[in-house]
């Protein structure tokens, strides 16, 4: 299986080639996500990711094959005035 | 809401606070930034009896995951995402963008710094930036300087609430140009809140006797030696200030002025008048 390497939140990763943003946030985050995205046990993820500045809508997560070099986004709410 | 001259209590019927098409009881926006614990924000938020309250969009960790999005939704809060960090229009796009993403919501409180050392608003990225968020549908909360003329600009745009820095942000210097802010409030037909610069109770209260729709506070209260106290402290100033506004407080007189009667005095006391 060939592999790639992707930068994820600053962090260099390396993925199996083919992996979705789907299935990468899935095991990321360390949920089960249906084929839209939503999470399988029913509560509100509170995720956006983005892939080279650009934002990907969750809906989109499960089409969207990851690719070398790419530099990906995933943030959520934090502490802030 | 009701005459004001008919109110003798505040509350969510006799004056409720709208922004964005939405009605909120409190006039305090509290947000989250600077607590030192998760406990210490839950009891602070509960107690300061805020239902809206800003939160920052960044990286997710596994590791360190403090849930502050799951605190929210547990105790009712609504989330106001802000752009805190960003210094261009581009970044704090993207990051209204992400906000909406995550949070499912399309209220963003535009943030865009001129330099970390004032933390100011650049006035000309924020124009821009504001420019952009209204066109994509964003209800804009814009944090904007203390400048009738800008926020005039911004309320031109289209933005849902004026957001006017009291003093920099984190400073506790109170409101250092009150005759701004009054301008501000006068001009606007848009709720102003009043953003930044707040350090104690009595700067919420001018806040609200100056006309100010809402006060958004953090640092004082996630800051102050107890903060559930401050919260409690916080909450009683934005009232106690927005029931003076609504009363009509007396003109300013240069000289005094009696408030007990002079007729029926005692004779012998008379003359010495």
């Amino acid at each position: 299986m060939t592999s790639i390497n992707i930068i994820v939140n600053s962090q260099p990763v390396e993925v199996a080639k083919g992996l979705t943003l789907r299935e990468f946030i899935a095991a990321h985050i360390g949920k089960e996500l249906n084929e839209d995205s939503t999470a399988k046990d029913g509560s509100k993820l509170g995720l956006a990711a983005a892939v080279n500045g650009a934002v990907v809508p969750r809906s989109s997560w499960n089409a969207r094959q990851l690719e070398d070099g790419q530099n990906l986004d995933i943030v959520t709410a934090a502490q802030g005035g | 809401m009701m005459n004001s001259q008919e109110i003798t209590d505040l509350n969510a019927t006799t004056d409720p606070f709208v922004v964005a098409g939405r009605t909120l009881s409190s006039r305090l926006v509290l947000g989250t930034g600077g607590a030192t614990s998760m406990a210490t924000l839950e009891s602070a938020l509960s107690i300061s009896g805020t239902e809206l309250t800003t939160v920052a969009i960044r990286h997710f960790s596994a590791a360190g995951s403090t849930n502050v999005y799951e605190l929210l939704n547990r105790n009712n809060v609504l989330a106001l995402p802000n752009t805190a960090g960003c210094f261009t229009a581009r970044d704090a796009v993207l990051t209204a963008q992400l906000a909406r993403e995550a949070l499912e919501t399309n209220w963003i409180k535009l943030e865009v710094i001129a330099d970390e050392h004032t933390l100011l608003p650049d006035p000309l990225e924020l124009y821009s930036a504001t420019e952009q968020l209204v066109a994509e549908g964003f209800d804009v909360f814009a944090y904007t300087n203390d400048d009738p003329a800008l926020a005039q600009r911004l309320q031109d745009v289209g933005v849902a609430a004026i957001m006017p820095a009291g003093a920099p942000i984190g400073s506790g210097l109170g409101i250092l140009n009150p005759h701004n802010i009054s301008t501000i409030v006068a001009r606007a037909n848009v709720p102003v809140i009043l953003d930044a610069g707040v350090g104690t109770a009595s700067d919420a209260a001018l806040a609200m006797e100056l006309g100010c729709d809402a006060v958004l506070l953090a640092s004082a209260v996630t800051r102050a030696h107890n903060a559930p106290l401050m919260a409690a402290a916080m909450r009683d100033g934005v009232k106690a200030g927005r029931a003076a506004y609504l009363a009509g407080r007396i003109p300013r007189r240069d000289t005094a002025l009696a408030s007990s009667p002079t007729e029926g005095m005692m004779q012998t006391l008379v003359g010495e008048f």
